[in-house]
């Protein structure tokens, strides 16, 4: 199936005035299972190529379980069941089939963290890790990448002569950033958010959001929020999630200015949630 | 106005009736703490007052001898070193291999329930019970005789449980997000284990090692049950020095005897002079405890500060 080109697929509404965007991923009756608790009800819905798609909804709605189920995050614990696909394309792999290993699927489709969470060793290390998981032994080549995942996370200029020092020592919004540098510097085809500035202050949060604004001219983005301000900044497409379900998903403008779900549009307006 | 005063009253003496409780757990808690520290400083101090006028140079160099004056604890302290050193090397890999194993890659089912209660349960074994046990299968079953590598294994299985305990405890104390992190770059289970999981955890785990090791350089009655001997006039081949490869090890193969054997053999003797020379070779033995705590507490605190969460 490889080389297969990327269906295209219109906006569910179909919104007339918008081109199609090409989708790099394509979510197919998805439900997945904490043990005997259905935490997600047949969700189906595309993330568009080199855009931000947010997920929002109240707390437990499953927007983390959803995200969690593209990087196989799920696998790591027992228990856990999936069904239906999550298709990543051009290669129209299902990235759900037990077949296909999560480490593949983990080497594609990168993640940043609710909390920052660099390991406990230098700010180089941490960014070269992943590619030092998948064997790189040349120093002038990882110097490189670090160089170019650190600039691309706008951390370059205040990290650059301090490379060995503990990533601890850097501020919350730092971290942050260093753990978005750590995420591209394997040039992912897909970045996870999973909630990154819930943990910050007004000013990292602001960062943190320009700098997703620039990464989605080269990479496709699914951000998890609790904030709706964020996601309606930040995102071209969002999707609205209520106890495991797809409320809507639609282009970000009509969610926030006229979504045709009620319970949307109550979420939205502060009614609820 | 008088009413909101005789409230204002009222409330204070409640509060400072409950407050005398906080004035009678205190008192009881610092008796209790007493009892503890008030033991170890009387038996530390008898035992300074007896032996410390014994502890010369000549104490350390000598082997045990008939002239209490002349008896020396050579051949005991470089037993108990040399066990110490087959007592690590056996129960290190095993408890922290047994210890990551459980915690990284074992599924979690009844099996692992099942080995998990015999980990713990096996650390309440007495020590005795391990020397019969080693006896049996160290001694006769493997023709391993009344040697050092007898004992230092025999110690190594005795400390195992708490090695493996700390392993436990001290991968449990990495934050989710922390494995999840590596993980979510793509690493393996053996990659994520052996760049993160083993390096963050090692303060926990030389912490439980060396508390481990504190234990066991003290224990005498396994050490009696295989059979050491309690009169050891010569020292074993200087480890590594035979000819290579198989005489590097004949250390192992010695006879030995340990500390603490070497001061249940002089307390049993009647004459006064040889109980100052137990008492002198308790003080030492007890500083090598409290040296490898101290140790212990200096690992984890230097390993410590390059790793907050």
């Amino acid at each position: 199936m490889v080389g297969t080109p990327a269906p295209k697929i219109a906006s569910v509404t179909a919104a007339a005035a918008r081109p199609a965007a090409a989708a790099k991923s394509e979510t197919k009756a998805l439900s997945f299972y904490y043990g005997a608790f259905q935490a997600l009800k047949s969700i189906s819905m595309p993330i568009y190529e080199k855009k931000v798609t947010a997920l929002i909804g109240p707390s437990g709605c499953g927007k983390s379980t959803y995200l969690r189920c593209f990087n196989r995050m799920h696998d790591l614990y027992p228990g856990n069941r999936y069904e239906g696909q999550i298709m990543l394309y051009p290669d129209n792999t299902n990235i759900l089939n037990p077949v296909v290993d999560p480490i593949e699927v983990r080497m594609r489709i990168s993640m940043v963290f609710q909390k920052p969470n660099p390991f406990p060793k230098s700010i180089y290390e941490n960014v070269a890790y992943g590619l030092r998981v998948r064997g790189e032994r040349k120093r002038a080549l990882l110097d490189e990448k670090v160089e170019d995942a650190l600039r691309g996370a706008a951390l370059w200029d205040e990290v650059k002569n301090r490379l060995n020092d503990l990533a601890f020592n850097l501020s919350g919004g730092q971290q942050q950033r260093l753990c978005i540098a750590r995420a591209l510097a394997t040039d992912p085809e897909m970045l996870l958010f999973d909630d990154p500035t819930s943990a910050l202050d007004p000013i990292a949060t602001a960062s943190i959001e320009q700098l997703i604004a620039e990464l989605k001219e080269k990479i496709t983005i699914l951000i998890v929020t609790h904030n709706m301000q964020q996601a309606a900044r930040v995102s071209d497409y969002t999707a609205y999630m209520y106890l495991g379900e797809l409320i809507e998903f639609d282009a970000t403008d009509t969610i926030f200015i006229k979504p045709r779900n009620k319970q949307t549009e109550d979420y939205i307006t502060g009614r609820f949630g | 106005m008088s009413e909101q005063t005789a409230r204002l009253e009222s409330i204070r003496a409640l509060i400072a009736a409950h407050k005398r409780w906080d004035l009678v757990f205190a008192t009881v808690g610092v008796l209790a703490l007493m009892v503890g520290v008030l033991t170890f400083v009387a038996l530390f101090a008898q035992m300074m007052i007896d032996g410390a006028p014994r502890l010369s140079w000549d104490f350390f160099t000598n082997f045990p001898s008939r002239k209490p004056d002349q008896a020396g604890i050579l051949s005991a302290w470089v037993g108990s070193t040399l066990v110490m050193i087959v007592t690590a090397a056996t129960a290190v890999p095993l408890g922290v291999g047994a210890g990551v194993y459980l915690e990284e890659y074992a599924p979690k089912n009844w099996m692992t329930d099942l080995i998990e209660i015999n980990v713990t349960n096996l650390a309440g074994v007495p020590s005795i019970v391990y020397g019969l046990l080693a006896l049996g299968l160290f001694v006769y079953g493997f023709g391993l005789g009344q040697s050092i590598l007898t004992a230092g294994l025999t110690l190594g299985l005795l400390i195992l449980p708490v090695v493996i305990v700390a392993t436990r405890e001290a991968i449990r104390s990495i934050p989710a997000v922390i494995r999840e992190g590596a993980y979510a770059l793509g690493a393996t289970k053996w990659q994520t284990t052996s760049h993160h999981i083993l390096p963050y955890s090692t303060p926990g785990i030389m912490t439980g090692v060396i508390i481990g090791m504190a234990r066991a350089i003290g224990e005498t009655a396994p050490v009696i049950t295989i059979g050491a001997l309690t009169f050891i006039a010569f020292l074993p081949a200087a480890p590594f020095s035979g000819d290579p490869p198989a005489g590097l090890f004949d250390w192992v193969m010695s006879p030995f005897t340990v500390m603490p054997i070497q001061m249940f053999n002089w307390t049993s003797r009647p004459e006064a002079a040889f109980h100052q020379n137990a008492a002198a070779a308790g003080l030492v033995l007890v500083v090598m405890t409290l040296s490898m705590n101290a140790l212990a507490i200096y690992i984890r605190y230097r390993l410590r500060k390059s790793i907050k969460w």
